[in-house]
Formats: C-alpha cells, structure tokens, sequence
C-alpha cells in the first residue's frame, strides 16, 4: 500500500483542507508522523533495553512507559495544533461573513453618492459641498475596496478561492491591465511600457486569479512610482516557465522593511508617507495566489531608487 | 420610444439610487421589493429589461429568474442579475438559468450598470 493510499484512506486531504492548511500544518498529518516515531522511538527503546537490561520484564514495562509519555505528548501537541486550526478557520469564516454583511450598505452609499455628483451637473451644487460629497465618495470606494481585498484574503486562507482553469496568454492578460488603468496611469503621471517575447506560449491559469496578482503589483509600481515615472513590464520565456517582471523608479522598500512585504496589513514607512491609502493587502494577495499557480513571487528594491518584483510561472 | 426597466431589489435606498439615475437618462422605472411583487409587474408590464438582484423576499432572485424564463410571456425579457453574491457556482446557475449578464454591485459604477444596459438593449 502506498503513502497516498494509506493518506487517502485516513482521509488526511480532506482534513487538511477543511482548515485551509498545508500538510505540513495539518493537526491530522502530523499526529501521523507523530505515531510513526513513536513506533521508531519504541523499537529504539526496546533495542537498547535488551542490550543493557537482562529483565525482559523490566524492557517492556520501560517501553510500555516510555511510548505512554510520548503518545500523550503527540495527543497534546496535535489536540493543541487542532485548536489553533480551529481558530484560524472560524477567524477567516467571521472576516468572510463581516465582509457580506459591509457589502449591502457600502453599495448603498456607493451608489447614493454617486447618484448625487452626476446630478451635480444638472441641478445646483455648491463647489464647498461637492467637494465633500467627493471625499465621501472617495472614502467610499476605499471601504469597498478593502472589503474585497478582506473577501479575497478569507477566501485564499480558507482554500475557497474561485478557480476556472483555462489556456491564459499573459501578454494578452497585460495588456488589458495596463489599459484598464490608463486612468490611473494618467492622473499619477506615470507610463507602462511592455515589453514580451514573440510567440509566448499559453499556461493554464485561472484568468482572473492571475489579472488579480498583477493588477496589485502593478497598482503598488503606480502609486509609489515619483511624477513623470516610468514602469517598465517584461515577459519572457525561460525553459520551462515564464518570467514576468514589472520594475519601477518609486520609492523603493527600505531594507528593514523588505522581510515583511508580503505580510497581511503591512505597510512600509516611506509608502504610509508617501500614499495615507492601501489595505496592506495587496502583495499579500499577489504572492499567495502566485504560489496556489505554481509559481514563485520574489522582488529586489531600493529605497529611492525603485523595485523590481517578478514572478515565475510553470509552463506545463 | 422610452425603454421600460423593472428593478427587483430589496434594498429600497440601492433601488432608489439606481431608479432615479436611469430615469434621469431617460428610461420608465418599475420597481418591485420583493420577488413575488418583481414576477407580478414583469408579467403586466413586459418591460424591455428587468435588474435582478438574488437574495430577496418571498421568492428568491434565482426562482424569479427561472419562472421569467419559464413562462412565455416574460422568456424574451433580457435579465441582468445585481447581486454581492459572486461565488462562482452562483454565476454559473444565473447563467445557466438564462440571464444576459452577472454585475457584483460593490465593484460597479452607476455609470457601469448604465453601459451594460445600453449594450443589452443594442443602443
């Protein structure tokens, strides 16, 4: 029988999923590896036992005892892992079922507010108050946008995030992002220029997972780029995978900072100076749903001068 | 000739935003809070659109759907679903079930909605 049978018979995946956690993480799975070095601790026992204690009595009351302890070692450890899983999961499901509830009033002001500024134009509004309506609005959207990064992060830590898998053209992907935020691109004064390889193959992919990863790296290059700055996108192919980079002359990452990047709400010194906006979550998004697509999210930047993020995308 | 909209939505302040905005780009609002009240006005009306949004009252969103395409007098109508349900088994049943187009409310503008419509209604 092999690992993989005695794991699906145990039903460890479908444990392990249940928390959203890796195996390596799992309560289930290590109370498996656990057991086994019971079993190795056990016989270890028992061989030395029989070599320096004559009683076979004594030997086996030794490993009897010995296996005891450590079995209500693993019990604990594992009973402690289960709960602290338990935990994570019902903190990801409250977040995912706050975030469901926001979206109903956040839709009403949404489009309450915006109902107002396109009346603006017909019917008489002081300049004064239309400028708060703006702000309003403005906070508005950032709420909504929060509450989706939140949506998202739950949905990734609970192992719910949507997947269609189909055959993605990242040049194609790109390009749509880059046009899709021409708008922004335009009011921070900033250019992309993308730049591909001819004849990049198609990789299979959830295409909204991947529009999603790039749009935060691209969105962090924009708001953090200097004025008249320029971001410069490149997608090549290396042997068996794909290698997409968007470098940017912003503000860079100090160094102290750089260890935690990609960790849920962090947010650099010099960017909460630079921009007071931003979840802290978009990198977080970025590399997780990297690594669900089989890939790798690295970055390398200096403060003042710019960074560089890249990916790397299997083929297949 | 001016274009009929029935909006079923159960958030009377969202209704209300979306009502009065399309009836100042110059379509003839309908509303319905609920999803019996919806089905009742899509069948005396026969407007040229209907706004769905899922969770409602009575009968919910995807059962309004279902019976509008059931039944041959409202089966043409073009629906669009609004909704801030957006799992994907939820976009693959209103699909399925026969609606034009899935919008998640939170992530569109006013101005969005308006351009589906257009497109929807060839103008």
């Amino acid at each position: 029988m092999t690992f993989k049978e005695i794991s699906e018979q145990l039903n460890l995946n479908k444990q392990c999923k249940k928390y959203g956690l890796s195996l390596w993480q799992c309560p289930q799975f290590l109370f498996l590896i656990m057991g086994i070095i019971i079993i190795f601790s056990s016989l270890t026992i028992y061989a030395i036992g029989t070599k320096y204690i004559e009683d076979p009595y004594l030997v086996a009351l030794t490993v009897v005892f010995i296996t005891l302890i450590l079995f209500i070692i693993a019990v604990t450890i594992s009973k402690n892992f289960e709960r602290l899983a338990e935990t994570n999961k019902m903190k990801s499901e409250f977040v995912s079922i706050v975030s469901h509830q926001l979206r109903a009033p956040l839709s009403n002001l949404k489009w309450a507010l915006e109902f107002i500024v396109s009346s603006s134009k017909t019917e008489k509004i002081s300049e004064k108050r239309l400028e708060y309506i703006n702000i309003l609005k403005e906070n508005t959207d950032r709420m909504s946008e929060l509450v989706s990064d939140l949506l998202i992060v739950s949905r990734i830590e609970q192992g719910r995030l949507p997947t269609r898998t189909e055959k993605v053209s990242l040049k194609e992907v790109a390009q749509k992002i880059i046009k899709e935020l021409e708008i922004f691109t335009k009011a921070s004064n900033v250019t992309i220029s993308l730049k591909a390889d001819a004849n990049l193959p198609k990789i299979p992919l959830d295409v909204s997972q991947i529009k999603l990863a790039i749009e935060n790296i691209l969105d962090n290059a924009i708001r953090y780029s200097i004025k008249n700055g320029k971001i410069n996108v490149k997608i090549n192919k290396k042997d068996n995978y794909l290698y997409f980079e968007i470098k940017d002359g912003g503000v860079g990452i100090p160094l102290s900072d750089q260890k935690y990047i990609f960790q849920k709400f962090f947010r650099s010194g010099n960017a909460l100076r630079h921009k007071t906006e931003g979840s802290g979550l978009g990198l977080y998004i970025a590399k997780s749903i990297i690594k669900k697509l089989g890939g790798k999210l690295k970055f390398k930047s200096e403060e003042g001068k710019g960074s560089t993020f890249w990916f790397i995308l299997p083929i297949k | 000739m001016t274009k009929k909209i029935l909006i079923i939505e159960d958030e009377s302040a969202l209704q209300k935003a979306l009502g009065d905005f399309l009836g100042e780009k110059g379509y003839e609002i309908t509303s319905a809070l609920d999803g019996e009240l919806g089905l009742a006005l899509a069948k005396e009306k026969s407007p040229d659109l209907i706004l769905l949004d899922l969770i409602l009252p009575k009968i919910n969103g995807f059962d309004v759907l279902k019976q509008l395409k059931e039944d041959d007098k409202t089966k043409a109508i073009p629906v669009i679903v609004l909704t801030n349900l957006e799992e994907m088994s939820d976009v693959d049943k209103v699909i399925g079930l026969g609606a034009t187009t899935y919008l998640v409310k939170t992530e569109y503008k006013l101005e969005d909605v308006l351009d589906k419509i257009k497109q929807t209604l060839n103008e």
